[in-house]
């Protein structure tokens, strides 16, 4: 393992297993006829953070965005098998989709705030699902805030446009916008690939706060990310899941040759 | 010898090259430019000595009578504002259709397809359709019938203003507001609407634009009116169709009366065009 991987790993003690929030049963993806995820199968521990990490068009992107039915904006995208949210299959479920992905926000890979201000890009969301009062929405949107820590740059022009912010700082908006409709799981789809390091280290540092309050799936290029923040470790490679385990584990002593190399940048 | 230099020949001859299609674009430019000017210079030199407060302010004249333009310019008004009113909700909405909905049926290509044929149909063929389904029908022409085929050119041209808009709105924000749970009417009204707002608005001022100009599809619908006319049920006076009825005429007042309407009409499309700019450069 190369030094710089070694650096950037905390020290953590190894936590309790936990139960499963979401589990995914022999899952297969398809883009027309292009068969992305081949029986993937996994469970993601609840109130942790798990990293889907692998090379450019692994799957980790796609095997996310099944997980709150994203893929069905668009008619040539189709997945089979198996994302059990409790009991019920996300992927068949009966359930107005809606409302699944309001209990299963997403942040994706470039900040996308809303074209309207602030507050609003905050109080669209709650909107959607809740009729608040005035002064409830206004402790909501400070809420969602400074869960993000947003809350101090940003009090003072909540009635700015969204688009005044810089790159970090929108992307901070859009996890409060995740968080102000308190799901149960935030899925991260790359999240700090167009930042600088700062607001990186913000995002990771909101990440582990944010693990007390929901299960956290994070889609990452960056593998020294996945072991800074991550407390499991999904590796990927051409549509399937090859390791998955405690982040630890598959950094320190992985248990395929391929994870390793990958991992160790001795990839192909 | 060292290819980087000034003397390189294959350098050269791209260098002539660079000055010959500038000078040749530079010589295109002139050239539209040259028409345009005179154009612009013919009219206000001809126009401004029509442009007095008599022009808002009365009715047509007889020939050799003094007058003004206030009835056309009153229906003119009307019409393209009744025009515009039908046209534009229509055009919103079937636009909104083809960027948001279509999807990879075969009725969005469709549509656009015959969108497309329609923005660039002959006026005079829509004043002669409304003329058969409307005016022959009713048996007389009318300011109504005159803003439903200024609705008909306003259409097209919002349909595709507002289909090229909205496709300009990035997937990721359509994406980002789908996963917070938003129903797909509202990610189009609450976002791609606002997103692409100073475009579509475009749109409908550049839509106002064209239909102020339009005589053909006026003269075979609401002829026209020599006095003061509220009545959208009965001929109306327009701007086009009087300078086409007095430029034709062998009477002075009445030219110098129709250089004054040109002269309207090209102040009110330019301050249209400037506005539409403005507004989307915002």
């Amino acid at each position: 393992m190369p030094a710089s991987v070694m650096h950037a790993m905390p020290e953590k003690v190894a936590e309790p297993a936990r139960a499963a929030k979401l589990r995914v049963r022999n899952l297969n993806f398809y883009y027309g006829s292009f068969h992305a995820l081949k029986g993937v199968s996994l469970e993601i521990p609840e109130n942790r953070v798990t990293a889907f990490i692998g090379p450019s068009g692994c799957g980790k992107s796609t095997l996310l965005r099944t997980f709150n039915r994203m893929f069905e904006l668009y008619p040539e995208q189709r997945a089979e098998g198996e994302v059990l949210l409790g009991d019920e299959n996300v992927l068949t479920s009966k359930q107005d989709v809606s409302l699944i992905r309001a209990k299963i926000g997403m942040v994706f890979q470039k900040p996308t705030p809303f074209p309207m201000s602030i507050y609003d890009n905050i109080a669209f969301g709650v909107r959607l699902f809740e009729n608040l009062s005035r002064a409830r929405m206004d402790e909501r949107v400070e809420w969602a805030l400074t869960k993000a820590a947003l809350w101090k740059e940003a009090k003072d022009k909540l009635h700015q446009s969204g688009h005044s912010l810089s790159g970090g700082q929108q992307q901070r908006l859009c996890i409060a916008r995740g968080v102000a409709v308190r799901p149960e799981i935030l899925l991260l789809d790359e999240p700090c690939s167009a930042l600088d390091p700062i607001s990186t280290a913000k995002i990771e540092e909101l990440i582990t706060e944010l693990k007390v309050d929901y299960t956290v799936v994070i889609v990452t290029h960056n593998m020294q990310q996945a072991a800074r923040v991550s407390d499991y470790t999904a590796y990927m490679y051409l549509g399937e899941l090859i390791e998955f385990g405690e982040t630890n584990q598959i950094f320190l002593k992985p248990g395929k040759q391929e994870t390793e190399d990958y991992i160790t940048g001795r990839f192909g | 010898m060292n290819p980087v230099s000034a003397m390189n020949p294959i350098y050269r001859r791209r260098k002539r090259m660079n000055s010959l299609m500038m000078g040749v674009s530079t010589g295109a430019l002139a050239f539209g430019l040259f028409w345009l000017i005179w154009i612009v210079v013919v009219l206000l030199w001809e126009g401004a000595s029509a442009l007095r407060p008599s022009l808002f302010a009365q009715m047509t004249p007889p020939p050799g009578g003094d007058g003004g333009l206030a009835n056309a310019i009153y229906g003119s008004v009307l019409m393209a504002g009744a025009g515009t009113l039908i046209g534009t909700p229509v055009g919103i909405l079937a636009g909104t259709y083809l960027a948001e909905f279509g999807g990879r049926g075969w009725l969005a290509p469709a549509t656009r397809f015959i969108n497309d044929v329609l923005l660039s149909a002959p006026s005079i063929v829509i004043g002669l359709f409304v003329y058969a389904i409307y005016v022959a029908q009713a048996k007389h022409f009318s300011g109504w019938a005159g803003a439903v085929a200024l609705a008909i050119i306003v259409v097209p041209v919002v349909v595709r203003t507002t289909d090229d808009m909205l496709k300009l709105v990035p997937n990721s924000l359509r994406e980002a507001a789908a996963a917070l749970g938003a129903p797909s009417w509202k990610v189009v009204t609450m976002i791609s609407y606002r997103a692409a707002r100073a475009g579509i608005v475009t749109g409908v001022l550049l839509a106002i634009a064209r239909i102020t100009g339009e005589t053909a599809p006026l003269l075979f619908t609401a002829l026209n009116n020599q006095f003061w006319s509220s009545d959208m049920n009965r001929p109306m006076a327009n701007l086009p169709v009087v300078i086409f009825q007095f430029a034709m005429s062998p009477y002075e007042d009445w030219q110098r009366l129709a250089w004054g309407g040109a002269t309207l009409i090209t102040l009110f499309v330019l301050g249209l065009n400037i506005a539409a700019r403005a507004l989307f450069r915002k």
